[in-house]
């Protein structure tokens, strides 16, 4: 199977409408001709035998790593930290890359006869993970021989117990990291990479740290100054992560890191048509269109989304690569780029997004006006290289729902948020000296966030800077199709329909303006020049 | 010279509280120089004769034009002509002790005005002031008289103030004569008819305590309450009780009046009572003056002075605020109404001629023979001037009056009970509709709609007949009265009924001070300032409250002790197992639901016996997993920054609940303390039965007053959330009760005492699970298998 690279289509009198991705559900808008679509890449070839690659990469790891069998001694503590429920998008058929993973990682520990393993989702600030959904992740012998001991465990930045300090970065980081991962023999990080920002020594800095470490990259003023987070040599956001996992490895802390990647295929094949061009379209995909699309709109608001979240991606791996975290990510991000990367030529006055049903953090759960915000300026926006497919001063069109819905036991401090914060200011700055730290310190969200199944207190916030980039480098946000008063509350604009949208966006940008679509999910990277 | 004949006298006055009685008072002390004035004031419950006086005659607006007049002497002139005679004109002798006496003996005319003028009172009650009260006070006299030093003058004059409507309703002239005299005389024995008012009090009395009335008002109460616990529930069955006899004592009232011809108790028992009077009268020289309708001022103490709010003015703000879409009367038909100061001035014509040499005499000030106002021409003036002037709804809207057809009484007492009873069925139905919040509301505002309907229907019956009223009441004495007078007096006395202007009067006097005394809206837009809510919760969320106390169940969460249960009880079951589980509680539910509407306290008891032989320690670590999936899922976001702005306050937080211990330690961060439910263990497993047993009803109030004297918070600074009535003893207690997501009885009780109401409804967002089973846990820590739950509701 080879794999067309993406494209960018001049929409013209015979372009068909373009699919736009509306919450869930989808629309077909006619762009204005001249405008530009940029479709993702089509999926990349994955691995015919995935756990044989597997079992290379580990016995042949990059960087200045031993094979991880020699790195296993009998009597030596082993933990096996990974990717929590945040990844993949959405979450992928079974076996899970993490199951593949994490069981020759256990083979070999079984082998060497290690006895003392602890495997430790890698939360952060995110919520807990369910039963069901360590299981979909681990696979069930995994959970069931790990579960009932307490060995698998869920890492939790609010027990100081659980916490080791162990210094300050020579930029002034404090780092702070889960106490077993600091000291264990070695921690060996499984992950799932599904767009750029992710893995390397994001992976464990992040993954296992806790607030007080968190708070110096996770900041407006780094957000601001990445650009974009998904380009790590151009992001602020990996050069702190970057340092703080080298003063980890310069305190001892051992990490094999194992990285994977996805090949672009979200949906189902019954769903086809989402992966297609539009003038490509069959009878077929057509038809599904039609029967999906009314189907989703007919359906009670929560039927459509538990069906939507009960999907299970047939993405499958395309790389893993093992060994030491630079050297592997270094990999990793190549196979990234050469599965999202297309190349764009200049930028435009408007760019069009239709945004999904889910993002990072709404597995499970409802998409919430704030995510709404962080998927679109931080997640979509942020998907470039070089420059932002907008020009500066340009604006931004997104196309979603955007209902006042939230979900009470995931987003409890998003409900405190969106109600007292962002009623007062959606300046990232302004909330970040003002409120920031109450909500970060706040004991019942971090009740919440240690015993239920709660983001972290801080957590919005960190999603609204996740957008700061975009709030500051555009003139304008339009919601198409969004309820009026929550995205008002975002401090965006709402329109009924696209051409009223673009109507609008001409009273900030000028007459005349050039449009570029950003043809999303499946995802893309745009090489802006 | 009236003044002059009054001069430096002593007036008696009864009812100087009244209407009537405050404006002659005030009129005597302003008008007649150095006449003395002694009120026969009741004391009250809270206030003696002489604190009476002080509010209710003195304070009254009445007086502002003489406080004006009198400067900084007004006191010292008061205090020195008005004399206060603490008494009862329902007790015999008055009930005056030996200074009242001594006041009373030293007047030189009485003017008797007390009376209840309410015309649906008990007839009892109307009996013992209206009919025996005028006796009474000749008696009294009389006695005072006899046993009186006989160097002094005989006795004084008394002045009874009766009404027209003795007349009855008959048709044609209604001569100034006394009723025996009268072409229209009944020989109704007024001797008989007391003892009869007397054994109906008595008889219904009885009646209503047979058990099943006694049964019958419990339901009642219940019906209206629900489950509030057995201290409130029977103050209410008492009041039922009450208010029963009370509308048995009224019915007969009118019953029996309307039997002997006269409109309603109030006239028929002023007509008795004139009668009674003559028989009882002894020595004591007797004038009877029967004003019509009295309304607001003309002129004096100033125009459009009125006090109290009872006949035509609750009828005329009805129609203006487009309640009363009718109201029966013969168009061509005659309304007698007479300004009060026309009133006032006549009775002291009277008082400065003394009494009538020949006997007893009777004088009409009435405006109907010599000035009449018809029926249709008020109606047109009142539509008018409201066309002009709108009364305004709650959204600032003016509101439309309604077009005036001149019915019959029967046809609109027909509609009017046929919209009673029919919002009275739909006010049943939705009361016992599970509904909440908003939509309970429903309920609240049907019953308001359904006052308002029994309120119109109550008008038509009792002041219907006053504008189908065809009696001409002639004032041929009164005329020859003011013929005798001299300019002087006619000026400052004026009592001639051709004075009133009637669409002057009505237009420009009386409409403007009925609406300015109803407290209605009379402003179009908005009002200014925080609305109604807002305000309600600034008091709630005042910084010096102390403590904010809240239920759990739909106050905070949307769950209940039964979900809770199956959810646990289902959590390490097979399918079969599930099944079962939920199948024993859906037979059950009737049963269950039934009781909690009893007693909650029996049903939780019982109910908690099903959880006999469960695992301790398996259910206090599912109950973490139950927080997440049921509780929280489920809880109102804005019940739950409630409690945390308390907190944030520094107002202390209290949960109290009849829910389980372990079921809400995942909600303890948010308290302060957490009153509930706890089961007994033995041997690593519950027992079924209780150790703690939460409190409920009345039981809540308690815990919470001694929650509050334990840690020396204050009951009227604390808040108090809940949904149920059931909880009513506890918001009761409390100065702040807060009404949430109000089930239909409490949103109407809530409605009706002006208490702040709060819709909490769950996150939009969350997702909804229609069967509460646990979410099947595959292995449970240690591989513990699932529990039989124990036998069901109690043994």
């Amino acid at each position: 199977m080879t794999s067309r690279p993406g494209f960018v289509l001049e929409v013209d009198r015979s372009t068909p409408p373009t699919l736009m991705w509306h919450g869930e559900g989808f629309r077909l808008e006619r762009l204005p001709v001249g405008s530009r679509v940029v479709y993702p890449p089509e999926p990349v070839e994955t691995l015919a035998d995935p756990d044989a690659a597997i079992a290379e990469a580990l016995e042949h790891p990059l960087g200045d790593s031993p094979p991880l069998r020699a790195l296993l001694k009998p009597g030596m503590r082993l933990t096996i930290a990974f990717d929590d429920i945040s990844l993949p998008l959405p979450p992928m058929r079974r076996p899970d890359n993490r199951q593949r993973v994490i069981e020759a990682v256990l083979d070999l520990a079984a082998e060497a006869g290690v006895d003392d393993v602890v495997l430790i989702a890698a939360l952060a600030l995110h919520r807990r993970m369910t039963e069901a959904e360590l299981r979909h992740a681990l696979g069930d012998r995994i959970y069931d021989s790990f579960a009932p001991c307490g060995r698998l465990t869920q890492h939790d930045a609010e027990d100081p117990g659980n916490l080791v300090y162990l210094g300050q970065t020579d930029a002034g980081e404090d780092v702070e990291l889960n106490r077993r991962a600091a000291t264990s023999d070695l921690v060996v990080y499984v992950n799932i990479n599904l767009v750029p920002m992710d893995g390397g020594h994001k992976s464990v800095a992040t993954g296992l740290a806790s607030y007080r470490s968190l708070r110096h990259h996770h900041n407006v003023r780094t957000m601001v100054h990445s650009r974009s987070f998904m380009d790590q040599h151009r992001s602020e956001l990996h050069s702190s992560n970057w340092r703080m996992g080298r003063y980890l490895a310069a305190q001892g802390v051992k990490v094999f890191q194992i990285e994977t990647t996805l090949n672009n295929d979200p949906f189902p094949a019954s769903s086809a048509f989402l992966q297609r061009r539009e003038w490509e379209w069959t009878l077929k995909d057509r038809a599904g269109f039609l029967a999906a699309s009314k189907a989703l709109a007919r359906a009670p608001e929560r039927l459509a989304r538990s069906l939507l979240q009960s999907i299970n991606a047939p993405h499958a791996m395309a790389s893993v690569q093992a060994g030491e975290v630079e050297a592997v990510h270094a990999a990793t991000t190549e196979h990234m780029y050469r599965q999202l990367l297309v190349e764009v030529e200049g930028q435009a006055d408007i760019l069009t997004m239709g945004l999904p049903y889910l993002c990072p953090y709404n597995v499970n759960s409802v998409m919430n006006p704030v995510l709404v915000m962080c998927l679109g300026l931080g997640y979509f926006f942020n998907l470039y290289r070089g420059q932002p497919l907008v020009r500066r001063g340009g604006v931004l069109i997104l196309s979603h729902p955007t209902p006042w819905a939230f979900h009470p036991v995931h987003h409890p401090s998003y409900i405190d948020f969106f109600e007292q914060v962002l009623s007062e200011t959606t300046d990232p700055l302004e909330m970040e000296a003002k409120h920031e730290e109450t909500f970060a310190t706040d004991p019942w969200y971090i009740h919440l966030y240690r015993t239920s199944y709660a983001y972290h207190g801080v957590h919005p916030f960190y999603m609204w800077y996740w957008g700061a980039h975009a709030l500051d480098h555009l003139g304008g946000v339009i919601v198409v199709g969004g309820d009026r008063r929550a995205v008002r509350r975002l401090g965006f604009k709402p329109a009924s329909t696209l051409a009223d949208a673009l109507e609008m966006a001409e009273d900030i940008v000028g007459p005349d303006p050039s449009l570029t679509h950003f043809h999303a999910p499946p995802l893309l990277m745009a090489d802006v020049r | 010279m009236i003044a002059g004949a009054l001069a430096g006298r002593r007036v008696g006055v009864t009812g100087a509280t009244g209407f009537l009685g405050t404006a002659l008072v005030e009129r005597l002390l302003r008008c007649v120089p150095d006449c003395e004035v002694a009120v026969l004031v009741r004391p009250g419950r809270r206030y003696d004769a002489a604190q009476r006086t002080r509010r209710e005659i003195i304070h009254n607006n009445c007086f502002d034009r003489l406080r004006e007049q009198w400067g900084e002497r007004f006191d010292s002139e008061v205090g020195r002509r008005l004399l206060v005679m603490a008494g009862d004109v329902s007790a015999d002798g008055l009930g005056l002790d030996e200074a009242g006496r001594q006041v009373l003996a030293g007047c030189d005319v009485v003017v008797h005005s007390a009376a209840t003028v309410s015309f649906d009172a008990p007839l009892d009650t109307a009996v013992e002031v209206n009919l025996l009260g005028p006796s009474r006070v000749a008696k009294a006299m009389a006695d005072l008289a006899a046993g009186g030093d006989p160097t002094t003058r005989g006795a004084a004059h008394l002045i009874a103030v009766s009404t027209a409507y003795v007349a009855g309703t008959r048709r044609g002239d209604a001569p100034e004569a006394l009723l025996a005299e009268t072409p229209y005389a009944t020989d109704a024995d007024w001797r008989a008819e007391v003892a009869a008012a007397r054994r109906v009090r008595s008889d219904l009395d009885a009646e209503s305590r047979t058990p099943s009335r006694l049964a019958r008002f419990t339901r009642e109460a219940r019906r209206e309450l629900g489950a509030a616990g057995v201290p409130l529930l029977s103050e209410r069955a008492e009041k039922a009780r009450s208010d029963w006899v009370r509308e048995g004592l009224v019915e007969a009232g009118r019953a029996r009046a309307q039997a002997l011809g006269w409109p309603d108790a109030y006239a028929y028992t002023k007509a008795l009572g004139e009668r009674a009077l003559l028989d009882n009268r002894g020595t004591v020289p007797v004038t009877i003056v029967r004003p019509s309708i009295i309304e607001s001022s003309l002129a004096e103490p100033r125009p459009g002075w009125i006090r109290g709010f009872r006949m035509a003015e609750p009828v005329i703000i009805s129609y203006a605020k487009g309640l009363l879409t009718q109201f029966p009367g013969l168009p061509e038909g005659i309304l007698d109404v007479i300004p009060v100061d026309l009133v006032v001035a006549a009775i002291l014509a009277v008082a400065a001629r003394g009494p009538d040499p020949s006997g007893p005499s009777v004088y009409h000030v009435a405006s109907g023979a010599r000035n009449p106002l018809r029926y249709d021409q008020l109606q047109q003036l009142v539509e008018s001037w409201f066309k002009e002037h709108p009364l305004y709804d709650g959204r600032g809207q003016p509101i439309v009056i309604p077009e005036w057809s001149f019915p019959d009484r029967g046809k609109v007492s027909r509609q009017l009970t046929r919209a009673t009873k029919g919002l009275a069925w739909a006010e049943r139905v939705s009361r016992s509709l599970p509904v909440r919040g908003q939509r309970a509301r429903i309920t609240a505002t049907l019953e308001e709609r359904r006052s308002e309907g029994e309120r119109a229907l109550g008008y038509v019956r009792l002041y219907g007949s006053y504008a189908e009223t065809e009696a001409r009441f002639r004032v041929d004495r009164l005329m020859a009265l003011w013929e005798a007078l001299g300019p002087e007096d006619r000026d400052r006395f004026c009592f001639d009924p051709a004075v009133v202007d009637w669409p002057g009067y009505v237009h420009g006097v009386h409409l403007p001070s009925v609406v300015a005394h109803a407290r209605v809206r009379t402003s179009p837009g908005r009002r200014s300032g925080p609305s109604r809510e807002e305000r309600g919760r600034r008091a709630v969320l005042s910084p010096s409250r102390e403590l904010a106390v809240f239920d759990l169940e739909n106050t905070l969460v949307a769950s209940n002790v039964v979900e809770t249960f199956a959810w646990l009880a289902t959590r390490h079951l097979g399918t079969g197992g599930r099944v079962a589980v939920a199948g024993r509680l859906l037979a059950a539910a009737p049963s269950l639901l039934a009781m909690d509407r009893r007693d909650r306290g029996d049903f939780l008891r019982s109910f908690y016996r099903r959880y006999e032989g469960a695992p301790v320690d398996q259910l206090r670590q599912d109950a973490w997993e139950l927080a997440s999936s049921l509780l929280l899922a489920r809880s109102f976001p804005a019940g739950i920054a409630r409690v945390r702005r308390h907190r944030a306050l520094g107002h202390r937080t209290v949960l109290i609940t009849g829910a389980l211990d372990f079921l809400v330690a995942p909600l303890a961060p948010l308290f302060d303390d957490i009153i509930c439910a706890r089961l007994a263990e033995q041997g690593g497993h519950f027992t079924g039965e209780l150790v703690q047993v939460p409190p409920t009803g009345e039981a809540r109030a308690l815990a919470m007053a001694d929650y509050c004297a334990r840690h020396g918070l204050s009951l009227a600074e604390s808040v108090a959330y809940a949904d149920s009535s059931s909880d009513l003893p506890m918001l009761e207690a409390v100065g702040h009760p807060v009404a949430v997501n109000a089930e239909p009885k409490l949103a109407t009780i809530a409605r009706k005492r002006g208490w702040h109401t709060e819709d909490w409804g769950r996150a939009e967002g969350a997702s909804r699970v229609l069967v509460p089973m646990g979410p099947r846990a595959r292995s449970g820590p240690g591989g513990r298998r699932g529990w039989r739950p124990g036998p069901e509701g109690g043994r």
